[in-house]
């Protein structure tokens, strides 16, 4: 190869790099941080429930079907973004959605499902955060599905949007659904 | 003259103030530490621990209640008397090696170690070769006069 072109080499591998990288930052989100948890038993956790504090949901009481769990807050402007399609689709989904409200006062997520809507079969209240330590929580809103076994099989990182929606959540929610029990 | 004591007198305030700020920083929390190895040894170890939330500052430094609420568990378990590998398994369990400053040697990572040295022998073998061809084209004792026209 004749040596004069080795600079233009080196320069197409720089741009190709640099293109490499826009393109990989266009499609993967660097602040989502891949959760070690995936595949993984959910944490166990027993918490009271927001509108009942007497009444408390723990893991036990969801095993042997299949839940996605949603942590929000009433401080949670992308929670406000999500909330919609968690209202007209959380139904059809046909499993439970388990709110988990995060770090929040109960009067203030009490008044923000009354404004907004309740999509959740029920709320549960983690006030100082430690158990959304053990979901490796970092902010809201995200979602957990749990399979039947307790086995977290996906996470999402921000909003549920229509497309998360129907690429990510409902086939392995289908997947899930076609495993036998 | 007036106006210079106005000056100083502006300057002074200026200085105190950045005299304290970092008195104020070090106030983020304050826990209740038995000593000052304790202290140290906190210190260091939340530095080495990325915040999650604004992901390019440490555990130590960051403000948000997340960190905060990190900070207060990694003291609870310093107490509790685990050691620092402990600790960090314990938040990598739950976060994943980006928690980590210093990202463990493992088989995913090894490029990430070993990478630069990689890129760094192909530079060198590249200039060893540069070298070579260069040595056998010019002649082993240069001229006088080209190697005047050089300098």
């Amino acid at each position: 190869m004749n040596a004069r072109f080795l600079p233009l080499v080196g320069f197409g591998l720089v741009a190709a790099l640099l293109a490499f990288g826009i393109h990989y930052m266009r499609n993967n989100s660097m602040n989502e941080v891949p959760s070690p948890l995936i595949g993984k038993a959910a944490p166990a956790f027993d918490l009271p429930l927001l509108n009942d504090p007497g009444k408390r949901l723990s893991n036990a009481d969801l095993a042997g079907k299949p839940y996605l769990l949603n942590v929000f807050a009433s401080w949670c402007f992308a929670c406000r973004d999500e909330h919609p399609i968690l209202m007209s689709e959380g139904r059809k989904l046909g499993i439970p959605i388990i709110g988990f409200n995060y770090k929040d006062e109960a009067a203030d997520a009490t008044r923000w499902l009354q404004q907004f809507g309740d999509p959740y079969s029920v709320v549960i209240a983690d006030r100082d955060g430690r158990i959304a330590i053990d979901f490796g929580v970092y902010g809201a809103p995200e979602s957990f599905l749990v399979d039947g076994k307790g086995i977290i099989r996906y996470k999402r990182i921000g909003a549920i949007t229509p497309e998360i929606l129907a690429f990510e959540l409902k086939p392995r929610l289908a997947a899930m659904q076609g495993e036998s029990p | 003259m007036s106006r210079a004591r106005h000056f100083r007198g502006i300057f002074t305030a200026l200085l105190a103030l950045a005299l304290l700020l970092p008195m104020l920083a070090q106030a983020i929390d304050a826990l209740p530490f038995k000593d000052r190895a304790e202290e140290q040894r906190f210190q260091n170890l939340t530095r080495q621990l990325r915040c999650l939330v604004c992901q390019n500052e440490s555990l130590a430094d960051s403000s948000a209640d997340l960190a905060k609420d990190l900070r207060e568990e990694v003291f609870e378990q310093m107490k509790q008397g685990k050691s620092d590998i402990e600790i960090k398994q314990y938040l990598t369990a739950r976060y994943g090696d980006f928690v980590l400053y210093n990202p463990p040697l493992r088989g995913g990572t090894a490029l990430l170690w070993f990478g630069p040295l990689l890129v760094l022998l192909i530079g060198a073998g590249i200039v060893y070769r540069i070298v070579r061809r260069r040595a056998k084209v010019t002649p082993a004792t240069p001229s006088a006069a080209s190697s005047e026209e050089d300098w």
